[in-house]
């Protein structure tokens, strides 16, 4: 009886949620599905067009250019990213005075809105009076054109991505954390030395840390948006930092395709998908899980 | 549940009901219970949103039946469109000039044909540009709120004493050309330090390239950016990376700030002449008041002295998405706003010139930009010219820009990049008619 009871209060307080969940996240999903079959111009009702956004999408030199950029920048993005946030966190796991502070200061950044973030990259990384490149200049370097060089202008967004890793940073320092010191013991006592515990305790200790992380980074490289569209409007300098979700964008509330962007959605949902899977496929034997 | 758990529960319905009706009242429709309440999103913030609500405040007070809300809306045309879609749009529209055509392919848009009649607002009140760029498919779906019409603006100091007036100034792009190359300015290591005048400055107008030179981008039922005259265009850009180097211009053009800031490339100094509008001067009295500059019209072809005077032309513009809850009493807005004494008070506000046929002697005695007569007449011209009558003008104008940046980065040749552009934009035009116009 109190179970019951308990069962309903329990559904009553999750019904925001559930009704939520449903509105606005079940029902989108669903019709985004049934969008992306069909001619759907926003002020008109969809018509039903079969598989013909899709196929129009294959043949789309556009799609296949945003595409690339995307898969690029994830490639870039995602390993250095990566790489910088354990580093950190390895860093800042370390037993020194003032630590809180030390972690707080190489989170914050992780907290700057995307938007505030593209403002600020783009005097930072500026050609002619950017800081970036007058202190490559300062040590004699000749610096590149990084927003208005098609060859640099990818290589921009990526180091950018690296900027956001607090997030991951704090996942990883976790994970650190939880490595039982016993094991650090046991290697010193074997004559183990800094690389050699980093590589045989460290890290397949917080792989399925790094796993979940990775798989993450996936997700959010191809889901980016906000950066390059402040950064470099249009895709410019010539489409090459046009993101998929730029160009979905641009489909749908730019030129009223709301067909097609749904189709483009899907694919970039299958994308993510297939990605996860390869992920979680190639690293099935590198990941180790206690128990 | 304990009568702690049903109080915190009342509590947080409380305080969830008082929200709703807060909002409510932030944001009804019937801000005022005696009047029709006219909802008015406009794009407008800052002082151009300040003079277009004095000009909402005037109408409030001329009449009594009708109140108009104004409402500042970031990306108001998106936002429009979803409302139309959602069955909830404003009654009145600001939106620009080239979303006409796209908006009413839509059907997104109401035909104020009849209401203009009715209202006795006609073509023969207008600069024939500004009234055209209202027309679509022989029906009249918006009015002007504030127009602009474009011209060369030169920075007097950096150009040598032969030139440096409207009448001296180079009026063809070979001579503009030769100025050039006799005036920018390079440093020991070749980097770019002034440029005489740069294409991709301020960039805002690429798909106009191919028109300055002669050409059409839609000719009858096809978009044409493959053109001769667009080759001989984006020669004449591609000619600009050659003379500086790519590169060169790349770094150089990276350092200038915001239009509408003091490291504006024109306003600092890095660039001696540039394609502007009517309201740069707004900016100049604002950030570089001692500026010593003067406007002309942009140059033309040698060999095409009939291209010659001719003007860019843009339009802000009033509309009335369909589904509007009071579309009579929100016409009654917009044409009060054509009304002469209120057209010209909002434009000289602007720094704009009116898109009125009629304009008052005081209009350009007080207007506060001094070529202020130039650009009106340049909008009368008969070169006068504005984005092509089409909905696919946004895709128009990517790929055009797209294969102008191609050309400008060394990426394509003219031929190569325009060829591109056409064979995208036919297979656009070919879905949008299937699709949009169902045909």
């Amino acid at each position: 009886m109190k179970a019951s009871r308990d069962a309903r209060v329990g559904i009553l307080f999750a019904l925001p949620w559930i009704f939520g969940f449903l509105v606005f996240t079940s029902y989108p999903l669903v019709a985004s599905l049934y969008y992306s079959f069909t001619n759907y111009s926003i002020l008109r009702s969809p018509s039903w067009v079969g598989v013909s956004n899709y196929r129009e999408l294959a043949g789309d030199e556009v799609f296949r250019k945003s595409l690339a950029n995307t898969l690029l920048y994830a490639l870039g993005a995602v390993p250095l990213g990566a790489v910088v946030a354990i580093g950190l966190a390895m860093l800042l796991n370390l037993k020194v005075k003032g630590m809180a502070f030390y972690r707080t200061l190489f989170f914050l950044p992780s907290l700057v809105p995307q938007v505030a973030m593209g403002t600020l990259f783009l005097w930072i990384f500026n050609g002619d009076f950017g800081l970036l490149n007058n202190g490559l200049r300062g040590v004699g370097v000749t610096p590149p054109n990084w927003l208005g060089d098609p060859s640099w202008s990818k290589w921009t967004l990526i180091l950018i991505a690296v900027w956001g890793c607090g997030q991951a940073m704090i996942i990883y320092l976790a994970g650190l954390q939880d490595v039982p010191v016993s094991l650090y013991e046991a290697a010193e006592l074997d004559g183990a030395k800094l690389w050699s515990k980093t590589r045989n305790v460290t890290l397949p200790m917080i792989s399925p840390v790094i796993l979940f992380n990775v798989v993450m980074g996936i997700i959010g490289s191809i889901q980016t948006f906000a950066v390059p569209q402040l950064m470099f409007p249009g895709g410019s300098p010539a489409r090459s930092t046009y993101m998929f979700a730029m160009y979905l964008y641009d489909n749908a509330f730019q030129n009223q395709r709301m067909g097609y962007a749904s189709a483009m959605g899907w694919v970039m949902f299958l994308i993510i998908l297939l990605l996860t899977l390869v992920s979680l496929k190639l690293t099935d034997k590198h990941v180790h899980y206690e128990g | 549940m304990t009568p702690g758990g049903v109080a915190l529960t009342l509590l947080g319905g409380a305080v969830l009901a008082g929200t709703v009706a807060v909002s409510e009242r932030v944001v009804s429709r019937s801000a005022r219970k005696d009047r029709v309440t006219v909802v008015y999103w406009e794009k407008w913030t800052g002082d151009e949103g300040v003079e277009m609500q004095k000009t909402v405040d005037g109408f409030n007070k001329s009449q009594d039946r009708i109140f108009v809300k104004y409402l500042s809306i970031s990306g108001v045309e998106q936002k429009t469109m979803l409302a139309a879609a959602g069955g909830n749009p404003p009654d009145v529209a600001g939106l620009y000039g080239n979303n006409i055509c796209q908006y009413a392919d839509a059907n997104a848009l109401m035909d104020l044909t009849d209401l203009a009649r009715e209202r006795g607002v006609k073509e023969a009140d207008y600069i024939p540009a500004y009234w055209d760029f209202g027309i679509y498919h022989d029906r009249l779906w918006a009015l002007p709120s504030t127009p602009a019409s474009t011209a060369m603006h030169v920075n007097a100091k950096l150009v040598p004493k032969d030139v440096a007036s409207p009448e001296t100034f180079p009026q063809t792009f070979e001579a503009l050309d030769r100025l050039v190359d006799r005036i920018s300015v390079k440093d020991r290591n070749g980097a770019l330090k002034m440029a005489g005048f740069l294409p991709g400055e301020p960039g805002w107008w690429h798909w106009a390239w191919p028109v300055w030179f002669g050409g059409k981008l839609v000719d009858g039922d096809r978009i044409t950016i493959d053109t001769p005259e667009a080759r001989r265009a984006f020669a004449w850009i591609d000619g600009y990376g050659k003379r500086f180097g790519v590169g060169s211009v790349q770094s150089f053009s990276s350092g200038f700030g915001n239009f509408a800031s003091p490291q504006d490339a024109f306003m600092s100094g890095k660039v001696a002449s540039v394609l502007q509008g009517v309201y740069k001067a707004n900016y100049i009295r604002l950030y570089s008041k001692d500026l010593d500059w003067f406007a002309l019209p942009f140059p033309h072809p040698a060999d095409r002295p009939d291209l010659a005077g001719r003007s860019l032309v843009d339009e802000d513009i009033l509309c009335i998405p369909r589904g509007a809850a009071h579309p009579k009493e929100a016409f009654e807005f917009i044409a009060y706003v054509q009304r002469q004494d209120v057209m010209e008070r909002l434009c000289s506000a602007h720094g704009k010139n009116s898109p009125l046929a009629k304009v008052s002697e005081a209009f350009f005695d007080h207007h506060p930009n001094k070529a202020i007569r130039l650009f009106d007449r340049l909008a009368r011209s008969p070169g006068a010219f504005h984005c092509p009558k089409t909905g696919m003008f946004t895709q128009i104008s990517g790929e055009i820009t797209n294969a102008y940046q191609e050309v400008s980065t060394g990426a394509k040749t003219p031929k190569q990049a325009l060829a591109d552009a056409q064979l995208r934009i036919d297979g656009l035009w070919d879905t949008y008619q299937k699709q949009v116009l169902m045909r």
